[in-house]
């Protein structure tokens, strides 16, 4: 067979850890990888997701068979690398079309080292990921790969989602500053978990500086930039590891300086709470997720990247440590915890993205909530 | 909150006849929304003309009036009837139009009717232009992104061309307000142009009102389709990319679902602004689609406009992502809220989401040029197309070749053989957007052209246009690879190569590259469109094929049917196949079956998910029957493939089903054959001693010229193997005679042309009947009005029939039965009969459903189509009238006295053609069909029927004013008493000189006026061409001798059409009009619903 015209066709394999296979062709960078295999149902935005920290050491299934069709450009990146561990996709673009694009999705993954593998059923891979569970999984590729039995034992030998902490890996070493867009209204102390570039982007719309801490802030470096409110980020792993932010943010709460979290920030307010946190079965990631705002009942479509859930009573207010809490969002696809509010100290959180990137902007009201609990504060 | 309880009744307006704009798409929403009003308990009332609907079966509402969509006829409806809302946002725009006229006219308060699903704001906010762009401007305001074409709204043809200077200059875009399907808007590239289209669209448009824009020629176009509950829940359901960039007619683009070339941060902020959009305008409970333009040099993005309703859009959408809209709209209108409606597919999730596709749609437009051959072919802004096929692949490659075959029309494909064109040629045609232009592009690159050179000459996306380039890169190493292996065949599978164009490409025939491809194990695999990209379990066996690794079809117990669907809309096949194919998968399910649907038509009821058991989204050809019917005998029992019901598509499957093993039940292939060949066919009426009109066939014109010479002119000539009497003419001397053959680019010797007698002023008859070896059952007898020689399709008809006695009657059953004997038929059949000279003459016989099938089940009150499949199972008619299916005793042929009469009417698309120099086509009705649709009029007498018949296909005809009467020689004797009853009613009557001079001989006053051919008098006296421009002419009536340009009744007939006046083309129409005028003149006309009129019919029966 000729190889001239559909470009190398360098063969490449997935391994997941129940032995199952699919053999593909090589995407990006060429040798191997590993990570949990998760799937992410968004048809646009696959330069976000790429660059979105909280997918650090997992390999990104993407439902959509078309990836690449709009290049890459420097605008849209959420932070400053990719940090998917390995990417699988159907059909990857042979041409990008798009006024802002500057070169292809292939090259970029490549110059960044990413191993990735195309040309698999990855509506087949997704229904196993869905009935089996998020897993661990190999890439593979090169002129000279060996055998299944091999690389599945290299699969099994990679570490699990599961207790792992991942915060620290992501987030920055130092501590920046993002200008309030306009006028300064507010401060904000924002804990980098693991943060998307659109969120402190999306405060200083508001009128907000953002003073971005690495994950290991302490309460006094916290403080030491006199927030009005605090902010606790998304970012990768198990929460039940996260011991120090969760410190972190009981340092707050007690103050009762106004607190916003989203995605493991929402994690991490469930366990400053007392709550429990779970890992989902296969998770959610996509940007087309019902979320339910049960304070107004009106429903937002929502982007979603969790592996991880809180686990609080849906019928109840609960009493906690600090006051009254209740969940107050939910997904209405399968009734899991969405967002926490305390209801005597201005605190709240939810487990998916207001800021979007990629994704719908339904429920960027919330950082005008954070804001309205800032202003309450100084009034 | 759950649906409200202060809404019991609720009216439902379909909308009419299948129009070019306006097709089976509505009937798909309104089945949809009348079943769920229906199941919320509320009692469901619907209006709609069109009987080859499935709405308007008696079951899905609890009253239906088939009557025609006129205020005055809604209203007797809402007097009748006492709705408590009405529903006008699933009908299209004429539902729409209706609703907001009856709510101008006050008729809506007088009877406390509450308009639900969109309120007259809102409407007019989303149709009226003016006001669109003021809600354009304030969603900038508000959101800071979204914007109008630059644009001035114009009322006079002074103010159009004032207004190109404000715009800076041409080309610019006239669009009227309030048409259809961008009915009579267009570019204008000088004010001759824009003289004619400005022009015709102030008369078009019922505000006289047009809008000049700057022109986006060749910008992307995007579709969003949105949905809003009442809480202020906004989803969106589907995006969609055209293909073709901006300039031609949505409806007229290849379009591709969801939009395959934008970044998330544009997609977001299309989504923002169409959300902003449907809040600002108001719909409040139901959905939108919106239309933007990108351009692709900066990314400016500009809203076109909105339709706040269900559309063809919707339509697509629905079946492109598994939301159904109309359904959810239909809900939302009573009262929930998205989130709680349940997802069908999904069951456990809600509706409050916004689908994923985890494949691509590609949606191809199906045209009918080659009916109307002076109409200019240029693909414009308005809509031309008169269906469209639907195609589901993982890739778009795979979607755009299945939605290219399945398009079933010679040429649509790909070709990669044959001589490679002159590229510069190619790449200069493919500028000017056309049928087909794809081709054409697909040619220039086989000829060398670039990708940039593609871009430049067609502005088509540089993705779409790579992906053109990968299927040719394909075809290449597919010629050039030595041989055919796995890898190879499965690439080109995955790239969506059919076995056929395969083996072109290799010199090989179909079934062995099918032989090659089935050895090396290569199958296509059958996945699910479910809504979420498999994030949750899909409980809706909706299929779509893809060479891939996994296939979803669950096995099963009970036997199942396949049914064969019709494919795309065209002329000669339309809805009404649809409409048997569903009916036949109700039939089957009551019976115990397990139903398989396969259809590639994305308007249609069949291919609604909650239609069948199991649904197969794709291509009608053997190809992609066989697989299906590979996977469907692993997955469990067949008790059979139905073929005859979808019309020609799948009939002409049939033997070559057969030879591949497929159990084809009903009629057998050899049977079909026995129909369908001339020799065979002649047979058969020897045996049963049954007279054919004489014919011959021929292949040069000698031969032809002796057969005519025989037998006598005139002559009926076609081409052999033709549908919808395509290139069928009445040929009156050996002159045409001769122009005919040497124009006919289709007669070879293999393919020879027919040359029948043509029987003047013989009256044409059309049975329906139901035979299953044994016993007959006459469906219905149809009389034509119009005389044999206008196609039946195209020919308004009355049944019972109303000047047929009981002898008649009796001749049509034998004749009928031994036709269906002698060809085998097991199921239905349908014969057109001519009676001349009283000799019942055998036109030709179809041993399948009919176009008529479902106007003859609504007039009768039986169910045929159902009959007819169950039949090919193995029923008896015995059996089904036991069962209650069919009448315990009698049949159509049977009907009592007081039965009442129903008359359907062809609906002409011809306001929507013009030829080169923007002039309309001729409009006179001969034995090649061309009609897109057809509404029925039913009542207890024929005038009124009739009259029904046609304010329903054309608006009321006039109870006064001036008619205008210009004849052909052989028509004045008949004229003379219809024209003396015009006169009694009180018309005025005006005549051309010849015309005239019969009347006054006969004691009829006429006006005389000028032909067009004589231009204006001395005085200025105009001619009849200038009076029926100026609005002072109410009822035209001009037969025609021959057809052409040069005559003058084409400029009085065009003239008809662009003012919309009445315009009869035969004296029996004139005869029947008259009775019809005669009728509303006398009292009041009344409305009944069909359960109403079956009522009566059964009680008449027992």
């Amino acid at each position: 067979m000729t190889l001239s015209t559909r470009g190398a066709q360098t063969p490449a394999v997935l391994v997941l850890e129940d032995g199952r296979a699919f053999r593909g062709r090589a995407y990006g960078a060429v040798g191997e990888t590993f990570g949990e295999a998760v799937f992410s149902t968004g048809m646009t935005g696959y330069q976000e997701t790429l660059t979105d920290p909280s997918y650090h050491r997992q390999v990104v299934v993407m439902t959509a068979p078309h990836v690449g069709n709009t290049g890459v450009n420097d605008e849209d990146p959420e932070s400053g690398r990719i940090w998917v561990s390995g990417y699988v996709v159907r059909d990857p673009a042979r041409k990008p079309s798009n006024w802002r694009s500057q070169r292809s999705l292939d090259e970029e993954l490549a110059a960044q080292g990413v191993v990735g593998i195309s040309g698999v059923d990855t509506r087949a891979l997704t229904r196993h990921l869905r009935e089996r569970g998020a897993m661990r999984v190999g890439i593979f590729s090169g002129e000279a790969i060996p055998d299944e039995g091999t690389l599945l034992a290299k699969v099994r030998q990679a570490p699990e989602m599961t207790g792992a902490d991942l915060s620290a890996e992501v987030a920055t070493k130092e501590a920046y500053v993002v200008p309030a867009i306009g006028t300064k209204k507010f401060t904000v102390a924002a804990i980098d978990l693991g943060i998307k570039g659109m969120t402190p982007h999306r405060m200083a719309e508001r009128g907000i500086e953002v003073h971005v801490l690495p994950a290991t802030a302490t309460l006094e470096e916290v403080y030491a930039v006199r927030p009005d409110g605090v902010f606790f980020s998304n970012g990768p792993g198990d929460p039940s590891t996260a011991d120090h932010p969760v410190a972190l943010m009981r340092g707050v709460l007690e103050r009762s300086t106004p607190l916003f979290g989203i995605c493991f920030g929402n994690q991490i307010l469930g366990r400053a709470l007392g709550f429990g946190t779970y890992k989902l079965k296969y998770g959610h990631r996509g940007i087309n997720q019902p979320v339910q705002d049960r304070t107004t009942g009106k429903v937002e479509v929502t982007a979603h990247n969790h592996g991880f859930a809180v686990d609080a009573p849906l019928d109840k207010v609960s009493d906690t440590e600090f006051g009254r809490a209740e969940v107050s969002h939910v997904c209405l696809n399968d009734q899991v915890v969405e967002g926490l509010q305390l209801l005597d100290r201005p605190a709240f959180s939810v487990q998916y993205h207001p800021e979007a990137a990629a994704g719908p902007h339904d429920a960027a009201y919330l950082f005008d909530r954070f804001v309205s609990l800032m202003e309450g504060q100084r009034a | 909150m759950p649906k409200r309880s202060d809404i019991q009744s609720v009216l439902v307006i379909g909308s009419g006849p299948i129009v070019i704009g306006q097709a089976a798409e509505f009937d798909y929403s309104g089945t949809q929304a009348c079943r769920v009003l229906k199941a919320e308990g509320l009692r469901v009332i619907l209006v709609n003309s069109n009987p080859a609907t499935i709405m308007t079966d008696p079951e899905i509402a609890d009253a239906t009036y088939v009557e025609p969509i006129t205020p005055e006829f809604v209203e007797k409806i809402i007097a009748k009837e006492r709705p408590d809302a009405l529903l006008p946002t699933l009908g299209g725009q004429t539902a729409l139009n209706t609703a907001i006229s009856m709510h101008e006219n006050g008729v809506l308060e007088k009877y406390g009717v509450e308009l639900i699903g969109a309120n007259v704001e809102a409407i007019n906010k989303g149709e009226d232009r003016d006001l669109f762009k003021g809600v354009v401007a304030a969603v900038k305001e508000k959101i800071g992104y979204g914007e109008s074409a630059r644009s001035v709204i114009c009322h006079t043809m002074d103010d159009v061309i004032a207004g190109v200077d404000t715009l800076g200059g041409y080309p610019v875009v006239v669009r009227p307000s309030f048409t259809m399907g961008g009915a009579g808007s267009g570019f204008a590239h000088d004010e001759e142009e824009l003289r004619r289209i400005a022009g015709q669209g102030l008369t078009l448009s019922p505000t006289t009102e047009v809008l000049l824009e700057e022109s986006i020629l060749g910008w992307k176009e995007y579709e969003l389709e949105l949905m809003r509950d009442k809480n202020d829940n906004v989803v969106v359901v589907c995006s969609i990319e055209n293909f073709d960039p901006m300039g031609v007619h949505t409806g007229d683009s290849i379009t591709v679902a969801p939009a395959m070339t934008l970044t998330d941060r544009e997609y977001q902020r299309l989504r923002d602004v169409g959300i902003a959009i449907i809040r600002e305008v108001g719909v409040d409970t139901g959905g939108c689609n919106i239309q933007f333009a990108i351009d692709p040099t900066d990314g400016r993005v500009i809203v076109i406009e909105m339709n706040p309703r269900v559309s063809r859009s919707s339509a697509l959408a629905s079946k492109a992502t598994g939301f159904p809209i109309a359904k959810i709209a239909a809900k939302l209108a009573v009262g929930y809220t998205l989130d709680e409606i349940p997802n069908d597919i999904t069951e456990k999730t809600p509706a409050s989401f916004e689908p994923t596709l985890d494949y691509v749609v590609v949606k191809a437009p199906r045209f009918a040029f080659e009916k109307f051959p002076s109409a200019d072919a240029t693909l414009t802004t308005t809509m031309k197309s008169v269906g469209e096929a639907m195609a589901i692949g993982r890739n778009f490659t795979e979607a755009l070749q299945k939605a290219l075959r399945s398009l079933e029309k010679k040429g649509s494909q790909f070709a990669f053989t044959g001589p490679v064109g002159d590229k510069a040629e190619l790449l200069a045609e493919a500028v000017r957007p056309t049928d087909g232009r794809i081709n054409t592009v697909m040619q220039a690159i086989r000829a060398g052209a670039t990708q940039e050179e593609v871009f430049d000459a067609t502005k088509i996306d540089p993705w779409f246009v790579d992906q053109l380039f990968l299927i040719k890169e394909i075809a290449d190493e597919l010629a050039s690879a030595e041989r055919l292996d796995a890898d190879l065949i499965a690439e080109a599978k995955r790239h969506g190569f059919s076995d056929a164009q395969i083996g072109e490409i290799r010199g090989l025939r179909e079934d062995v590259v099918r032989e090659v491809r089935h050895a090396l194990g290569i199958r296509p695999v059958y996945k699910t469109v479910d809504t979420c990209a498999a994030e949750f379990a899909a409980k809706t066996p909706y299929f779509y094929s893809s060479y891939d690794e996994e296939s979803e079809v669950a096995t099963r117990t009970k036997p199942a049917v396949i049914i064969l669907g019709s494919g795309p809309n065209r002329i000669g096949q339309g809805i009404e196949f649809d409409y048997s194919c569903v009916h036949a998968s109700f039939a089957l399910s009551d019976a115990g079956f397990e139903t398989v649907m396969v259809n590639c038509n994305p308007e249609t009821v069949s291919t609604d998910y909650d239609t069948s058991d199991r649904l197969y989204f794709e291509p009608l050809t053997l190809e992609d029957v066989l697989e299906i019917v590979h996977a469907e005998s692993l997955a469990g029992p067949i008790a059979g493939v139905i073929v005859q019901l979808g019309g020609q598509t799948p009939l002409g499957l049939s033997q070559a089903l057969k030879d591949n093993g497929v159990p084809v039940v009903g009629t057998s292939p050899e049977a079909i054959h026995a129909a369908e060949d001339r020799g065979a066919f002649g047979r058969v009426l020897a045996e049963a001693g049954l007279p054919a009109p004489k014919h011959g066939t021929a292949t040069t014109f000698a031969e032809a010229k002796a057969i005519a010479d025989e037998i006598g002119y005139p002559v009926l000539v076609r081409p052999s193997y033709v549908l919808g009497g395509r290139g069928m003419e009445i040929v009156y001397d050996e002159t045409r005679l001769a122009s005919y053959i040497s124009e006919s680019t289709e007669i070879s010797p293999t393919r020879p042309v027919l040359v029948d007698r043509f029987l003047d002023d013989a009256i044409e008859i059309d049975v329906d009947a139901l035979y299953d070896g044994h016993e007959l059952y006459l469906g219905g007898v149809m009389e034509h009005i119009e005389e044999a020689g206008i196609h039946s399709g195209d020919s308004a008809c009355a049944l019972p029939p109303i000047t047929l006695g009981g002898f008649d009657i009796k001749r049509l059953r034998a004749s009928t039965e031994g036709i269906a004997k002698g060809v085998g038929v097991l199921g239905l059949i349908n014969i057109q009969f001519a009676l001349s000279g009283d000799i019942l003459y055998v036109l030709e016989a179809n041993p399948r459903a009919s176009r008529t099938v479902p106007f003859t089940s609504k007039a009768t009150a039986v169910p045929l189509a159902k009959a007819a499949a169950r039949i090919s199972l193995g029923a008896t008619i015995a059996e089904l009238r036991e069962e209650g299916l069919l009448p315990k005793t009698g049949d159509g042929g049977t009907l009592p006295l007081d039965a009442p009469i129903s008359v359907k009417e062809a609906v002409m698309p011809w306001s929507r053609f013009r030829d080169i120099h923007g002039r309309g086509v001729d409009t006179v009705l001969g034995p090649e069909m061309r009609s897109t649709g057809e509404v029925m009029g039913i009542d207890s007498v024929f005038g009124t029927a009739y009259a029904k018949s046609q304010a329903g296909a054309y608006g009321p005809l006039p109870t006064k004013g001036r008619a205008f009467i210009s004849v052909a020689n052989r028509d004045k004797r008949s004229m003379i008493f219809p024209a003396r009853e015009l006169v009694a009613h009180g018309f005025e009557l005006m005549a051309t000189s010849g015309t005239a001079e019969v009347l006054k001989r006969n004691g009829i006053n006429a006006i005389v006026v000028r032909k067009q051919s004589e231009g204006p008098g001395p005085n200025g006296e105009k001619t009849i061409v200038q009076h029926i421009h100026d609005g002072e002419v109410d009822l035209i009536v001009n037969t025609p001798y021959g057809t052409g340009g040069r005559l003058d009744g084409y400029d009085i007939r065009t003239a008809a059409v662009s003012r919309s006046v009445p315009c009869l083309t035969t004296v029996q129409a004139l005869a029947a009009a008259v009775q019809g005028i005669d009728a509303l003149n006398h009292g009041d006309v009344g409305v009944r619903s069909l359960q109403e009129h079956a009522e009566h019919l059964t009680a008449a029966r027992d």
